[in-house]
């Protein structure tokens, strides 16, 4: 048995290591087959670089066209599978044609490499960078191997961030105010703010404040939008209902304190490549005894903050 | 019925569906207490307390839940505790319990953490209450919120940042534990109030009731306000009592209102109550005309009586504050605010504060004449009461000067009391009057003058004549019971001065003279004997004080007496007059008045031949009149004759021979007086015995004659008897012989075949016959006498 499998197997294995692998952050990382892998984050113009060591099958040896290792970022559209779109392809030679006899270790670098677009895995589209290695031979095919790298972008804290306060209402029916401290919230924020009821004539059986994110896709007629619900925060139980009351005497207010570390979130991306917009969206929602719904939503703007600072 | 049960029979089983639910995700947080599994202790006590979130059970199953959650909570703050001693930032757990997606197990845990954030101090404990109570604001709905906001209450409770407390700040924070727990009592109490306005009208009664087992919960934060050492008068003065009376008026909600005031009232010191009485006051008129103000009010005043109980100390404080008028003025305007108060409301407040002024200014006694003529003035122009609460509360109002004063004097000085008592129904009347009597009698008060006489009668005229409407005849034991009372309160009338005296005993008179025929029987009497007392006290005066030109003399006081018992001549009670007639008669004796006496056995002759007719009733009066006649000495030789004369023969004529026997030898007695020389007849002693005898013996001829058998020896022995007291005298008619004789026959009598045994005669005759012997055996005089006897 052995034997047969042994015959389709590459004829050498591939490793490719980071400079700094050993002390750089990673984080886990679904893959399409389920399993959740721990990657090396980078960001925006930093050097990669490291070793690529190929050591062919026992006492085989490999002959090949030339050994290659790229850089790709790539945009994959999920309802266009298997058309990848490069934004970014960087390519090292590492060797001329030859044959390796034993195990041998090629060092590679892409010095301040451009990488503006965050890696992100949506409902319908995925950004990724990789690191592709090829060993391109006559026969058999090339072997080629991969390794996935996360890029993050942080960003500086924005020099102006407004509170959002609006008010809404169904007129003799509901009257509210609502305040968010900001518009635009890093990743580990908090959301704080009040909702003042001012007038309540429908029976109110509770309130969410929901975290909406809205991905589009494509452009034109080709657009793609998906809305995805990613937290679901109770504000308030019951209401502050009172009947026969004049709305001026009459005024209650609900604090609102949502932590967003919990949830996976993702700043916002806007206009990625031409190709897609990731936008982040505080839905309040009123829910009445007979289940339906009234909701006011507003966007905000996610953004990384360097988590050393 | 059916349809409640079902809906009990539902919420019994939602209620274990729910400590199951609870049960289960408490076993799950204890595994990960044990194992120090902080993310999965979250996670299940979050769980464990969604089981809360339910809306389906009444109150007092919810409590039953939540008390189950209580309880694990505490086991789940002691691991937090560990938690943080084993490197756990508190204000990490702070925000990490703030993760849960449902509020209300949100708030539990918040606050269960916060718990242990206060204890641990890396937070000043203010700022972590303030944030809590803030956050609390998310559960709007009424049953929760009341339970979470309780939950608050009651982990916080030892935490506050009271003087002296362990948890007190730099400065001023008593200011933020008021502040605190001032914020959660209104939101409770808003909570609770919207509880009545939720769900369907027709389920209000049903919801009023299961607010009513939730109202604890909201009172508890006053409780926990009173209990707080820094709220000093000047803090509770400034901004503890004001921010609680704003929430209780501005709810506009009864049932709270009622509540709470009844609470600041009960949980907050006196001295507290007394220095912001106006505050307090002030806001009752604005409650909801629905309040039981009045009740709330007298308790408040009730409170404050027992205050200024305490001590006399304590007096000077409510001379300060003016307590009385200002009660008063927010009585008035209560009162006024609430028009539809019913009148049993209003009296309980002029009684509670008649209580209050009483125990207070016991010297003012127009303050009470004001407290009665404002009532006086609520009560006039309407109906007579009928309402049983309210004339309950009329007794209380005038029964309590009495009790307080223990003087009836006091009383009749208030010239609004007998108006009040005018706007009583005829039963309350009665009632009333009876309290008043009872009193008198109770603390012997002595009322002397015949103008206080006359306004107590007037005032308990109830008792003394029939009321409009008042006409049923039957003497039952209520009526005599009043009666006696009122004959009792006749005899108490005193006066030192016989002119005074004689003018109550006119009026008295006058008032009891309309009672009627059927409390003439018991009123007269009294007033008779009070009289008679009168004229003996006179008596014994004018040894000193002869000449005065009084115009009290026992001559006017016997006319008037006279007046008085022909009052009974219209009711068939001719006994109870002869008996009167001779009361006086001896009266007049001691003064040595003949013709006012002899007027009197000749009104008392009059009687007897008139008006008794019943052989029973002769026989007793006719021995009533042998003994007065006996002890008379003012009678002349004339008078007298003609008067015992009369008495024999009444004697003679009875109907029974027994009684004619009887009387006549008791008649033997009004010829033989052993301190009067000239009352000594024998010959007319023994004529009477010697008739005794005679008929003595037709009645055992009639016996014979009518049985075949001869009657007792009684009669004989009781003559027997007579012989010898007369023979023991020394009357000289009664002879030996005599004596001899009569023992030889009654003897006779009682061996004779036909004589029945009497063990009574037997036993009779022995001991007469041991007496004779004793006297022999004592020798001397009278010893020598019987030693004459022989058998």
């Amino acid at each position: 048995m052995n034997y047969i499998i042994g015959a389709f197997k590459p004829a050498c294995s591939i490793t490719i290591s980071l400079a700094d692998g050993k002390s750089r952050k990673q984080v886990a990382l679904k893959k399409e087959n389920g399993k959740t892998v721990l990657i090396p984050v980078f960001h925006n113009q930093e050097t990669i670089s490291g070793k690529i060591s190929i050591e062919p099958i026992s006492g085989k040896k490999v002959e090949h066209n030339g050994i290659k290792i790229e850089l790709l970022g790539q945009i994959e559209m999920y309802f266009d599978r298997g058309n990848f779109y490069d934004f970014t392809s960087l390519v090292r030679e590492l060797d001329i044609p030859g044959e390796i006899y034993e195990r041998k270790t090629f060092p590679f670098e892409f010095p301040t490499v451009e990488m503006p677009y965050e890696t992100y895995n949506g409902a319908n589209v995925r950004l990724r960078y990789v690191l592709k290695v090829s060993i391109s031979r006559n026969y058999g095919g090339s072997i080629v191997e991969y390794q996935d790298f996360v890029v993050r972008n942080d960003s500086p804290p924005p020099s102006i961030n407004n509170s959002i306060k609006m008010e809404v209402g169904i007129e003799d029916c509901l009257h509210i105010e609502f305040e968010y401290n900001k518009s635009k919230y890093h990743l580990k924020d908090v959301i704080v703010g009040k909702i003042y009821f001012l007038l309540v004539r429908i029976k109110i059986k509770n309130m969410d404040l929901e975290i909406r994110r809205r991905e589009s896709t494509g452009s034109g007629t080709n657009t793609h939008v998906e809305t995805e619900t990613l937290a679901k925060f109770e504000l308030m139980d019951g209401a502050p209902v009172r009947e026969k009351v004049s709305p001026v005497t009459f005024s209650e207010s609900i604090p609102v304190r949502l932590f967003l570390s919990p949830y996976e979130l993702a700043p916002t991306y806007l206009n990625i490549n031409n190709k897609f917009s990731v936008k982040y969206y505080l839905n309040l929602v009123l829910v009445d005894e007979e289940d339906r719904r009234y909701f006011k939503q507003q966007e905000i703007t996610m953004y990384r903050l360097s988590e050393t600072s | 019925m059916m349809i409640s049960d079902g809906v009990a029979e539902d919420e019994e089983k939602w209620l274990s569906a729910g400590i199951a639910g609870l049960q289960q995700n408490a076993f799950h947080m204890h595994r990960a207490l044990d194992s120090n599994n902080l993310k999965d202790a979250l996670k299940y006590s979050a769980q464990m307390l969604s089981e809360l979130r339910t809306s389906r059970l009444s109150p007092h199953k919810y409590y039953e839940l939540y008390m189950r959650a209580f309880d694990e909570l505490r086991k789940l703050e002691i691991f937090f505790k560990e938690e943080t001693s084993r490197g756990c930032s508190i204000v990490e757990l702070y925000e990490l319990v703030q993760h849960a997606g449902n509020i209300l197990p949100r708030l539990y845990l918040l606050c269960t953490v916060g718990s242990v954030y206060i204890k641990s101090k890396e937070a000043p404990a203010k700022d972590v209450l303030k944030d809590l109570v803030e956050m609390c604001r998310g559960i709007q709905h009424p049953l929760r919120g009341l339970f979470l906001r309780s939950y608050l209450s009651q982990v916080s409770r030892d935490k506050l940042p009271d003087i002296g407390s362990e948890y007190e700040g730099d400065a001023d924070t008593v200011m933020d534990a008021v502040e605190f727990v001032l914020q959660n009592f209104t939101e409770m109490n808003k909570l609770w109030v919207r509880m009545q306005h939720q769900g369907p009208a027709r389920e209000k009664d049903k919801r009023g009731k299961e607010r009513g087992e939730l109202r604890d919960l909201v009172g508890k934060n006053l409780h926990v306000l009173s209990q707080i050492e820094g709220v000093d008068l000047e803090m509770y003065k400034e901004t503890v009592l004001p921010r609680v009376l704003e929430q209780v008026v501005n709810c506009k909600d009864e049932l709270a209102q009622y509540y709470l005031m009844d609470c600041i009232i009960q949980v907050f010191p006196d001295e507290y109550h007394l220095q912001t009485l106006e505050t307090l006051l002030s806001a009752c008129p604005q409650l909801q005309s629905s309040v039981d103000v009045e009740t709330v009010l007298s308790r408040l005043m009730e409170r404050l009586s027992n205050y200024a109980a305490s001590g006399s100390e304590v007096l000077p404080e409510f001379f300060q504050v003016e307590a009385f008028a200002k009660l008063n003025n927010a009585i008035g305007k209560v009162i006024e605010a609430q028009e539809d108060m019913p009148i049993a409301g209003v009296v309980t407040l002029y009684a509670s504060l008649l209580t209050f002024t009483l125990q207070v200014h016991p010297d003012r006694l127009d303050y009470i004449d004001q407290i009665l003529g404002a009532c006086v003035k609520k009560l006039s122009g309407r109906e007579k009461l009928n309402d049983s609460k309210a004339t309950k509360q009329i007794v209380a109002l005038l029964s309590a000067p009495l009790e307080k004063y223990k003087d009836i004097d006091t009383a009749l000085n208030l010239s609004n009391y007998p108006r009040i008592m005018e706007c009583l129904n005829d039963g309350t009347h009665k009632e009333m009057a009876n309290v008043i009597v009872q009193n008198i009698m109770k603390n012997k008060t002595c009322i002397s003058t015949a103008e206080k006489v006359d306004a107590l009668f007037e005032l308990i005229k109830g008792l003394i004549r029939d009321l409009d409407g008042d006409t049923h005849d039957e003497l039952d034991e209520d009526f005599i019971e009043e009666q006696n009372s009122v004959a009792r309160l006749i005899q108490i009338l005193h006066s030192d001065d016989p002119e005074e005296m004689l003018k109550v005993i006119q009026t008295v008179r006058k008032h009891i003279l309309t009672g009627g025929r059927k409390r003439l029987p018991y009123t007269v009497p009294p007033l008779i004997f009070s009289s008679l007392k009168l004229v003996r006290r006179l008596e014994k005066q004018e040894e000193n004080v002869s000449d005065d030109e009084a115009s009290t003399t026992p001559k006017k006081i016997f006319q008037l007496v006279t007046q008085t018992i022909e009052a009974l001549t219209s009711i068939p009670v001719p006994e109870l007059a002869l008996g009167l007639y001779l009361q006086c008669a001896e009266a007049a004796n001691d003064c040595d008045l003949e013709p006012v006496a002899y007027e009197f056995f000749t009104q008392a002759y009059i009687l007897y031949e008139e008006e008794i007719t019943d052989s029973k009733t002769q026989v007793t009066s006719i021995h009533l009149i042998i003994g007065t006649l006996q002890r008379m000495h003012v009678f002349g030789v004339e008078n007298r004759d003609a008067l015992t004369h009369k008495a024999t023969g009444y004697s003679a004529k009875l109907l029974k021979k027994p009684d004619q026997c009887r009387a006549v030898y008791a008649c033997s007695h009004l010829f033989w007086l052993d301190d009067h020389d000239n009352i000594r007849d024998g010959e007319r002693v023994l004529l009477c015995l010697k008739r005794a005898l005679r008929i003595a013996n037709a009645v055992q001829q009639m016996a014979n004659a009518t049985r075949g058998s001869s009657g007792s020896a009684l009669l004989f022995i009781e003559i027997l008897n007579k012989y010898l007291y007369f023979y023991e005298k020394g009357v000289s008619q009664i002879t030996v012989e005599s004596i001899q004789d009569l023992i030889k026959l009654i003897r006779n009598e009682m061996q004779g075949d036909a004589s029945p045994s009497d063990p009574a005669a037997d036993a009779f005759l022995a001991s007469t016959l041991r007496y004779i012997q004793f006297q022999k055996d004592k020798g001397g005089a009278v010893g020598d006498k019987y030693m004459l006897i022989t058998d």
